[in-house]
């Protein structure tokens, strides 16, 4: 038997008795930056298909919605600092091996892109709207002469931003639930599909709804094989990566985590998403809205277990 | 140079007058430490063995806290001690979460806070104020590439381990076992 105690008494803040220094704020802009990739993904993707009749949502509609899911998911990672008014100092250096810094640098990218996506097309979804200014109006009919190269871009960028989202966890040794390459691109593959899920709520095009649904399809059984992977992965390793994954394999998190996101965000979604395939009446909101539901809590669990997961010594 | 520190563990009692001295001499917040005294306690009853550690940061040598810190805030000074700038540091936690002895904690101004090797005092020709304390006189420091330094002398005749080393982190906090 093996005791360990701080007899000297030790309660620092957000450390005891256990790490918790991560709140809400970071998986919630975890869950938007990867939402917000999948949607600027696929547009960008779609139109360098040259499919912007057929995926009419996909190209201009929800991309609106992105310039305000990162400045939201932005605003949450400034409200996560604790020395706020230092914030600046984020964009004064580059430092490719920290993921925090990396990411912080392709949002500041992506951010303009969204906009200038979004900028793009606002007039044809509200035929209304009028710019106040008429250079502004000349600067968007410029930038849609550029659009291949955008969406270029917008697809390169989207992937690094998607990718992002799990390194910035999987950087870190230190937790052994989140000292895993699968994380990246697990959490790149949820962004994508919630990004396709949020177009399929918004698309009244059956069409539409349904190539998007065959592509979430595949990426739902993507992101199973990645968390079966992970968890084999997790078993095969040492000590403190077995305990890790017991936490999801009979401890705190069994049932949350594979309840709501593996089925209700992952398998039941798929079932439905086949159902509506098959021409099968269900409403074809809910599908999506489950797969939603399932990323954000996938990241609030990994962010949250993940702080409890540690070495031992 | 390369500062490091060594630690016994069979002469330290736990009287925890290291924490207080830290505390005093750092104007650590009150609730907060930069050092803690950890009792480990082996075996069943009446076959147990006992380890009193004092631990702190072990200012790594491959530090996971450096090298995720977005800012540069955290960084190696002199003799590999690793320091955070303040008025750099954003707040992030990302050095928090990185650390696998969680050594460091957000002061209440904002910055991240951890334990300096006393720096101040070393620039004063000092030793830090936990070693200089310490009434059983179990803490050594000193400079490992000089090959007289107290810490040198007694890593060179006692047996020692460092913590989790199989983190990768390449500690310097020594424990004589
Ligand atoms: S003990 Fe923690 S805070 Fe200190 S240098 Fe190592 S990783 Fe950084
Ligand atoms: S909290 Fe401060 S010292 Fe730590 S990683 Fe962030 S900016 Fe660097």
């Amino acid at each position: 038997m093996r005791e360990e105690i701080i007899v000297s008494g030790r309660m620092n803040e957000l450390i005891d008795p256990h790490l918790q220094v991560w709140n809400w704020e970071i998986p919630a802009y975890l869950f938007l930056g990867g939402l917000a990739a999948g949607i600027l993904f696929f547009a960008g993707l779609m139109t360098l298909q040259g499919k912007e009749k057929e995926f009419e949502t996909t190209i201009k509609r929800a991309p609106l919605f992105t310039p305000l899911m990162l400045g939201i998911g932005l605003l949450f990672l400034f409200l996560d600092l604790k020395h706020k008014l230092y914030f600046w100092q984020l964009y004064t250096t580059i430092k490719l091996e920290s993921p925090m810094s990396w990411g912080a640098w392709t949002l500041l990218i992506i951010m303009p892109v969204s906009v200038a996506w979004a900028g793009m097309y606002i007039k044809t979804i509200f035929s209304n709207f009028k710019w106040p200014y008429p250079n502004i109006a000349e600067a968007f009919e410029w930038i849609s002469k550029q659009k291949t190269i955008l969406a270029w871009i917008m697809v390169i960028t989207s992937v690094i931003l998607g990718i992002y989202t799990g390194i910035l966890l999987s950087a870190f040794n230190a937790r052994p639930l989140w000292n895993t390459s699968i994380l990246g691109p697990l959490f790149l593959t949820s962004g994508l599909s919630t990004g396709a899920a949020f177009i399929m709520i918004l698309s009244k095009d059956e069409h539409e709804r349904h190539a998007l649904a065959r592509i979430d399809l595949l990426l739902i059984a993507i992101e199973l094989f990645l968390i079966i992977h992970m968890f084999m992965g997790f078993r095969a390793s040492t000590q403190v990566q077995i305990e890790a994954a017991n936490m999801f394999l009979g401890g705190t998190y069994t049932a949350i985590f594979w309840t709501f996101v593996v089925v209700l965000g992952l398998v039941l979604p798929a079932a439905l998403e086949i159902m509506s395939l098959k021409k099968l009446k269900v409403p074809y909101y809910i599908a999506p809205a489950l797969v939603l539901m399932g990323g954000l809590i996938l990241r609030f669990i990994m962010v949250y277990a993940g702080q409890m997961s540690r070495w031992l010594y | 140079m390369r500062y490091a520190m060594a630690i016994d563990t069979k002469k330290c009692v736990g009287c925890s007058d290291c924490v207080v001295a830290c505390q005093a001499e750092n104007n650590v917040p009150i609730g907060f430490c930069r050092d803690w005294v950890v009792e480990v306690t082996d075996g069943t009853y009446p076959e147990l063995e006992l380890e009193n550690r004092s631990e702190r940061c072990n200012h790594c040598e491959n530090s996971p806290c450096v090298r995720c810190c977005p800012t540069g805030a955290s960084h190696y000074a002199e003799g590999g001690i690793v320091l955070v700038t303040e008025d750099k540091c954003i707040g992030c936690s990302a050095c928090i979460t990185s650390c696998p002895y969680d050594a460091r904690y957000v002061h209440p101004k904002g910055y991240v806070d951890k334990c300096t090797f006393c720096v101040q005092r070393l620039k004063n020709g000092l030793k830090p104020a936990c070693v200089s304390v310490c009434p059983t006189k179990c803490m050594y420091f000193g400079d490992l590439e000089d090959p007289n330094s107290d810490v040198s002398k007694v890593l060179k005749t006692r047996k020692h381990k460092t913590l989790i080393p199989e983190a990768g982190t390449k500690p310097h906090l020594y424990f004589l076992i």
